[in-house]
């Protein structure tokens, strides 16, 4: 009952290696407690680090790459934004409300919660067997051939396969594994590179990103790259079927009798 | 169905009393260490004091990084000012002449010093970046007097914890605690880039900590107070920036 794994799916096979899953007619875990739980903390935290990460970011919407950059500096880029701050640079001729204090706050007191989070995940994901069954790829799922299905499955808005109801393809365990171990080590690493006591005790980190300027901007597009994500994701879900996908990281349960076309 | 909802009740109910037993142990040894920063309670503190503490166990000796003279950036940017107080612009006529720092508190020798009186210790200076919390940032040579070479010559009694600095800018103050005060790179700041400080950069003195971000490095201090009690001093909060929603800790 309490398993972290899904240890009740019989079928552990993923879908391109061909799963005898449609047989099943109960309803079976799809998802263990723990993935379910770390899935909607790291949904909220990461809702909470979005807001409030804009919300720095306006505070300068100038972006810049090396050690430093201001003002005074020609910035790599620059959001066509206003800012709440009088003296930079935006073009336009309204400052908006100070909100650095709390967005702060709140965007580092989340990612502490964010980062716990995704240890806790990682280090059982490894544990349980969740990333060998669930995440990472078989041979058969990368196959150019599956891979491009998958591919154009979604393009030409065509439903999954029943059987896609119990596992990932190649696809998703591709973009899951990048998420979790590029992305999501990128924008902490890129965050704490900009921590002026953490950078202080490791130097390195920050000079192996070509300075802070750079481990900010490095953060930013980062950013943008899991909100893609968190955009791809949720549109996937709906046309998976909203109900059904969104109930089984709730309730852990998913069923074929749910399944329609 | 039922049997197991009763086990899992009684086995969260035991891990629950567990983590909140936990917590509450935590939470005693971080007092006790002087782990919790002043602005440590309220719904932000969890985030505050786990950073505030992780710094402290983590990189209470380390040295801000330092760079090269070919790195000074050409045009430090000046953050907007408030409007000086008479007081200032009066002293600001006389080139600073009558401008003095305050040390008072917990020292054996509460005592005045004049801008030539700071500058008659050995200076010294390093080259560091200050980086605002909006994002930028920007090197300069910061030259002073460290901090702990003044709070030696006062004679700071063993019991104090913090160093509260005040500014000429009415209602600006700001407190570190004694690893960041007797951090050897944490200077009375009286020079910049091998000439005086700029008023616009915070002259004539300038609390200069290159491990925390830019508005807690305050312009025109001319007080210290050594204390061993935070709570006495405004809000409570440790600092003007904290009543104002900013973070006391800065060094994330």
């Amino acid at each position: 009952m309490a398993t972290l794994g899904s240890a009740e799916l019989p079928a552990r096979a993923s879908i391109a290696s061909g799963g005898a899953t449609s047989l099943i007619s109960k309803p079976v875990l799809r998802h263990s407690a723990l993935v379910r739980l770390t899935h909607w903390v790291t949904f909220l935290c990461f809702l909470a680090l979005l807001v409030s990460g804009i919300e720095i970011v306006i505070s300068h919407p100038r972006f810049y790459w090396g050690e430093t950059g201001n003002s005074l500096t020609t910035p790599l880029f620059q959001l066509p934004i206003p800012s709440s701050r009088k003296l930079v640079p935006t073009g336009y001729s309204y400052v908006l409300p100070d909100q650095n204090g709390w967005s702060r706050a709140l965007h580092f007191q989340t990612a502490w919660i964010a980062v716990l989070t995704g240890l806790l995940y990682v280090i059982s994901g490894f544990l349980s067997g969740h990333f060998r069954r669930d995440v990472f790829p078989g041979k058969a799922d990368l196959s150019p051939r599956a891979l491009l299905t998958s591919f154009l499955k979604p393009l030409r808005f065509e439903r999954p396969s029943a059987g896609e109801m119990f596992s990932y393809n190649g696809l998703q365990r591709l973009t899951y594994l990048f998420v979790i171990f590029v992305l999501f080590p990128l924008v902490i690493w890129s965050g704490l590179a900009m921590s002026l006591g953490f950078i202080s005790a490791f130097p390195w980190t920050v000079n192996l990103l070509g300075g802070r300027q750079s481990a900010r901007t490095i953060h930013f597009f980062v950013s943008m790259a899991l909100v893609l994500f968190l955009l791809v994701h949720v549109l996937m879900v709906c046309l998976a079927g909203f109900r059904s996908r969104t109930g089984a990281m709730i309730t852990g349960r998913t069923g074929t009798r749910e399944e329609g076309t | 169905m039922i049997k197991l909802s009763r086990r899992r009740l009684i086995v969260s109910g035991l891990a629950a009393a567990a983590g909140a037993s936990g917590l509450a142990v935590a939470a005693r040894l971080a007092q006790k260490y002087g782990l919790i920063p002043p602005d440590g309670g309220g719904i932000y503190g969890l985030g505050e004091t786990l950073s505030y503490a992780s710094q402290r166990l983590l990189t209470t000796h380390a040295l801000a990084r330092e760079f090269s003279r070919s790195q000074i950036s050409p045009r430090p940017f000046p953050n907007e000012l408030a409007p000086f107080t008479d007081d200032f612009k009066r002293l600001q006529a006389g080139g600073f002449a009558d401008w003095r720092l305050a040390v008072d508190g917990l020292v054996a020798q509460p005592a005045l010093f004049s801008l030539a009186g700071l500058k008659s210790y050995p200076s010294r200076s390093h080259i560091t970046e200050l980086t605002c919390e909006e994002g930028w940032s920007y090197i300069a040579e910061w030259i002073g007097v460290p901090l702990s070479h003044v709070l030696n010559l006062v004679g700071v009694h063993p019991q104090a914890k913090y160093v509260v600095y005040t500014s000429a800018e009415p209602g600006m103050w700001d407190s570190i605690d004694m690893a960041d005060a007797l951090h050897p790179q944490t200077f009375l700041c009286y020079g910049m880039n091998g000439g005086e400080l700029p008023v616009a950069h915070g002259g004539p003195l300038r609390m200069r900590l290159p491990r925390q971000i830019g508005y807690k490095n305050v312009k025109f201090v001319n007080r210290l107070t050594v204390t061993d009690n935070i709570k006495g001093f405004g809000k409570g909060l440790g600092s003007a920036a904290a009543e104002f929603g900013y973070a006391w800790y800065t060094g994330i």
